[in-house]
């Protein structure tokens, strides 16, 4: 079998860096077949898909050591562009990279690149349109398209010119469950019918893990490469059903839901007779935030949220689920009063205190409801991390360095010198939060907080919702992530076209939903969502189980 | 593309007059064309900024009459006092007596670059920048994509800026006023860098700027023809536009220096081996809209010469001013395309409007 990519010998270096980001790795990808690249935030997997289209160091800058072969030509005498007929790019954020208005004009465009004939790029656009599914949406503009359908169109864009290799950067992380398995059956197809080599990065392993043939794995600079199995047995990340299978040292390690369930049924695990409660929930608490009927319309005719009600009550975690484009964040930004609020009622606290945030000066509204938004750096402006708390000290009227002691707890460590720019998404988001808690508000609202995370950044963050809501604080956040709402979540809610379809407790709604049911709910039923829940059961049958051998015995 | 020729013509034949009546009609041509033949893409919207832009031309080029224009005439309106500048700046008077042929005359011309800015914001408002782009030929096809997605940017820095200002507020500060700028606008530059280069870099690895077989040698020949044909070109343009000139001077000038810039442009395009997907088609339609543009333009031109005072607002002495048969058919033949060109096709909407689009459909 020929190899796709080769790397031999490489090394980076980008610039401002002073460690290389990879070092002397040697890696082959063989032709038609699926690697998948996982490692921690910032480890290099994007550094490394660069690498292997060109666009490290032609586009970045920097400094390459050692070979890369790219169906047979050499990166450094081949630029990008002249590896567009053999290698595909499709990236994070497929608007960003579109360069025309409507999706055949889109399709079309790296064949006019490459200069072919109009004739075969008809034929090649309705190919296309057909391999993908989105024949209909022809002549759409591409702003329009749902998250799913423009990921979709993103790599259509790239298939047009036939390339041999396909490489996607996290293509399905700002992506609902249901988008997410429309654009991961794509690939696969694509892997499977045309034989392209494809090679994604992704950090929701989970949802890519069973249809990879390699895995390369990148932990401190280093790259193993391995079969699925080999490399999940110590990998660094690792999705819930792995974990599951470490804990319960399966052999072989599952890899997909199927595999786990066939094992359970086999080796079945020692739990505990008694089912475990789900995550506390404090009985009859009081509420904190009511909304009576909200209502966003837009400019345009568009109703975003119709007529929502909710109660949110204090010392809960409520996650806020939904389709990409079903009106989450319009929800939040609604209730926190900063955003557009057509019609309905919000109040904040009970009885002659409570109060409508969005009638409340900002400074005097962010000390009783936080908003941590999609793109959390939008709040960030200053050159220093240590400016930036001391600023936001100032803002809430706290004591000096509140910010600072805050951020410690929530993520530790960070040099108060560095630029917020510089900062890990994570980091990022924990200095946000910081910020925003500083004023010491009842309720915190989170919009899609867990992007970018990875399995380590995630649970840290449920640790710190967990924390807050212990306070008595309530905390409603948005996500699309199942692991994650199963983790940290008292109580979900379900959105579908502006209005809120389902909710109740966490292990009710999503156990009951084929989209958003975690790996472990799936795997042995309905009692257990986490894999730290099942821990905890074995633990307790463990005990059990000594508890009345000791009993037998005298 | 069409449209844009039409517009051109519509432009041609505004710049040869100062008759308020032929003004007024193109005026009014140019509004019914765009009104029935736009789309409904957010280009289309872009009319209505064009003509407060013409409404600024004309109330800076009233003020600049003023402040130091040349008063002539006997209907006096105001008096103001004059004020002689010191000898650096001898011959520029400040204020000085208002007449009305003056601000009449000041306020025409200010009226016809207000209508010639309106004719090209009416080719914008017709035709997609974008498809105009389609019909560039190879050599400028690059710089063309440059510009083209720099204007394209523009939505999306409203976006941004909104994200960011609404994001000021969750931080309790004020969104508003000076103290605000550098916390909205730092944000907003490094987000929109940061999808510049996204651009750059997903149009790099898709084969953007490819020269497989770049030709060297050709080079000079290239840009000798296109300069030359440029230059005689301007000497045409200059020469049909001004009847004062010799006749040669004119439309010879004008077609040589075109048919040298085609060469050249050409001889450029050679090396880069672009297609095009779906090129526009050039249909009746099309000679239609051209022809109407180029009839008026011509009923003008032809106007100029044989009775170059009817076409010009009589101010010395001031009359109520007679109008041009010929001149006005020939407009009236440029609003013919609002009802013989087909409907500008709707675009299908599908999915749920993402915010991004809300907010460029507000723009």
């Amino acid at each position: 079998m020929s190899e796709a990519i080769i790397l031999d010998g490489v090394s980076i270096h980008l610039p401002d860096q002073e460690r290389a980001v990879l070092s002397e790795v040697s890696l082959s990808v063989p032709e038609g077949e699926l690697a998948l690249v996982v490692g921690r935030t910032g480890s290099g997997k994007s550094t490394l898909l660069g690498a292997m289209c060109g666009r490290v160091p032609h586009f970045t800058g920097g400094n390459l050591a050692g070979r890369v072969l790219v169906d047979g030509r050499d990166t450094r005498e081949h630029r990008p562009r002249d590896l567009a007929d053999v290698v595909g790019v499709v990236g994070q954020n497929p608007l960003a990279g579109f360069v025309t208005d409507t999706v055949d004009e889109e399709l079309a465009y790296a064949m006019e690149q490459l200069g072919l004939s109009p004739s075969v790029m008809r034929k090649r656009v309705e190919e296309t349109l057909d391999v993908l599914g989105i024949a209909d949406l022809r002549g759409a503009p591409l702003r329009e398209l749902s998250g799913g359908q423009q990921q979709r169109v993103a790599i259509g864009s790239v298939l047009t010119a036939h390339p041999r290799i396909l490489l996607l950067d996290e293509p399905t992380s700002a992506l609902d469950p249901t988008g997410a398995e429309e654009v991961l059956a794509t690939i696969t197809r694509l892997v499977h019918d045309l034989g392209v080599t494809v090679v994604v990065a992704e950090h929701r392993i989970e949802r890519v893990l069973h249809y990879a043939d390699l895995v390369i794995h990148i932990g401190d600079g280093q790259v193993d490469v391995g079969t699925p199995a080999e490399i999940m047995r110590s990998s660094q990340v690792a999705p819930p059903v792995v974990e599951l299978g470490r804990l319960a040292l399966w052999s072989p390690l599952p890899l997909s839901v199927r595999d786990a369930r066939r094992l359970a049924r086999t080796n079945p695990l020692p739990l505990a007779a008694v089912a475990p409660t789900a995550p506390a929930n404090l009985p009859q608490a009081a509420a904190i935030l009511q909304a009576e009927g909200v209502t966003v319309r837009y400019a345009g005719g568009l109703v975003a949220v119709a007529d929502v009600s909710l109660t949110l009550e204090r010392g809960s975690v409520t996650a806020l689920m939904g389709r990409n484009g079903c009106g989450k964040s319009s929800l939040l930004w609604a209730l926190q009063g900063t955003g557009t609020r057509s019609s309905g009622s919000v109040l904040i606290g009970t009885g002659p205190t409570s109060v409508d945030p969005a009638r409340l000066a900002p400074a005097e509204r962010r000390r009783r409801i936080g908003l941590v938004p999609q793109t959390a750096s939008d709040l960030l402006y200053l050159d220093s991390v240590g400016a930036e708390l001391a600023v936001a000290d100032r803002e809430s009227q706290a004591a000096a360095g509140t910010a600072a002691r805050l951020l410690n707890r929530l993520a530790p460590g960070i040099d108060e010198a560095q630029h917020p720019r510089d900062l890990s998404e994570g980091q990022q988001l924990a200095l946000v939060l910081a910020v925003q808690l500083c004023a010491g508000p009842e309720v915190i609202l989170l919009d899609e907080p867990t992007r970018g995370l990875d399995y380590a950044g995630k649970e840290a963050l449920a640790g710190v919702l967990h924390d807050l809501a212990e306070e008595g604080r309530s905390v409603l956040v948005s996500t699309h992530d199942v692991e994650f709402v199963a983790e940290c979540a008292d109580r979900v809610m379900v959105m579908a076209s502006g209005e809120i379809v389902a909710d109740g407790p966490t292990a009710q709604i999503v156990v009951s939903s084929p989209a958003y049911a975690p790996q472990v709910a799936k795997i042995l039923g309905g009692d257990y969502l986490t894999v730290a829940q099942v821990h905890e059961a074995i633990a307790l049958s463990v005990a059990q189980v000594r508890e009345s051998s000791t009993g037998a015995a005298p | 593309m069409a449209w844009w020729g039409w517009a051109i013509g519509m432009a041609i034949a505004v710049s040869q007059t100062t008759n308020p009546l032929l003004l007024a009609l193109a005026l009014a041509v140019i509004t019914v064309v765009v009104v029935s033949r736009r789309g409904s893409s957010p280009w289309a919207r872009s009319f209505r900024l064009y003509l407060w832009l013409g409404v600024f031309i004309v109330v800076v080029r009233l003020v600049l009459h003023v402040l130091v224009g040349l008063k002539t005439g006997d209907h006096l309106v105001l008096s103001l006092p004059s004020v002689q500048l010191p000898s650096w700046a001898a011959g520029i008077t400040l204020f000085g007596d208002l007449t009305l042929e003056g601000l009449i005359g000041a306020a025409l011309l200010g009226l016809r670059l207000a209508i010639m800015v309106a004719a090209v914001g009416a080719a914008n408002a017709l035709a997609n920048p974008k498809r105009l782009l389609r019909a560039l030929p190879g050599a400028l096809h690059e710089i063309g994509s440059a510009v083209v997605v720099s204007v394209t940017v523009a939505p999306q820095l409203a976006d941004s800026v909104q994200r960011v200002r609404r994001a000021r507020e969750l931080r309790g500060a004020a969104s508003t006023g000076l103290r605000a700028i550098p916390a909205v606008a730092l944000p907003v530059l490094e987000d929109t860098l940061e999808r510049s280069l996204l651009l750059a870099a997903a149009m790099d690895s898709r084969g953007y700027g490819r020269h497989p077989h770049a030709p060297r040698g050709g080079d000079h020949i290239t840009s000798a023809l296109t300069l030359g044909g440029l230059l005689a070109a301007a000497v045409g343009i200059y020469g049909v536009l001004d009847a004062s000139t010799s006749a040669f001077l004119g439309a010879p000038a004008l077609i040589l220096g075109l048919a040298l810039s085609a060469l050249g442009l050409w001889r450029g395009g050679r090396g880069s081996r672009r297609t095009t997907y779906r090129p526009d088609p050039w249909r009746a339609a099309e000679w239609l809209t051209l022809s109407c543009g180029v009839a008026a333009a011509a009923a003008m031109l032809l106007t100029a010469r044989h009775s170059p005072e009817a076409i010009g607002m009589p101010l010395e002495p001031l009359a109520w001013p007679e109008l041009p048969m010929a001149a006005a058919a020939g407009l009236l033949v440029g609003a013919l395309p609002a009802w013989l060109t087909p409907q500008p096709p709707r675009p299908v909407r599908r999915g749920i409007p993402t915010r991004a689009g809300r907010v460029s459909a507000g723009v």
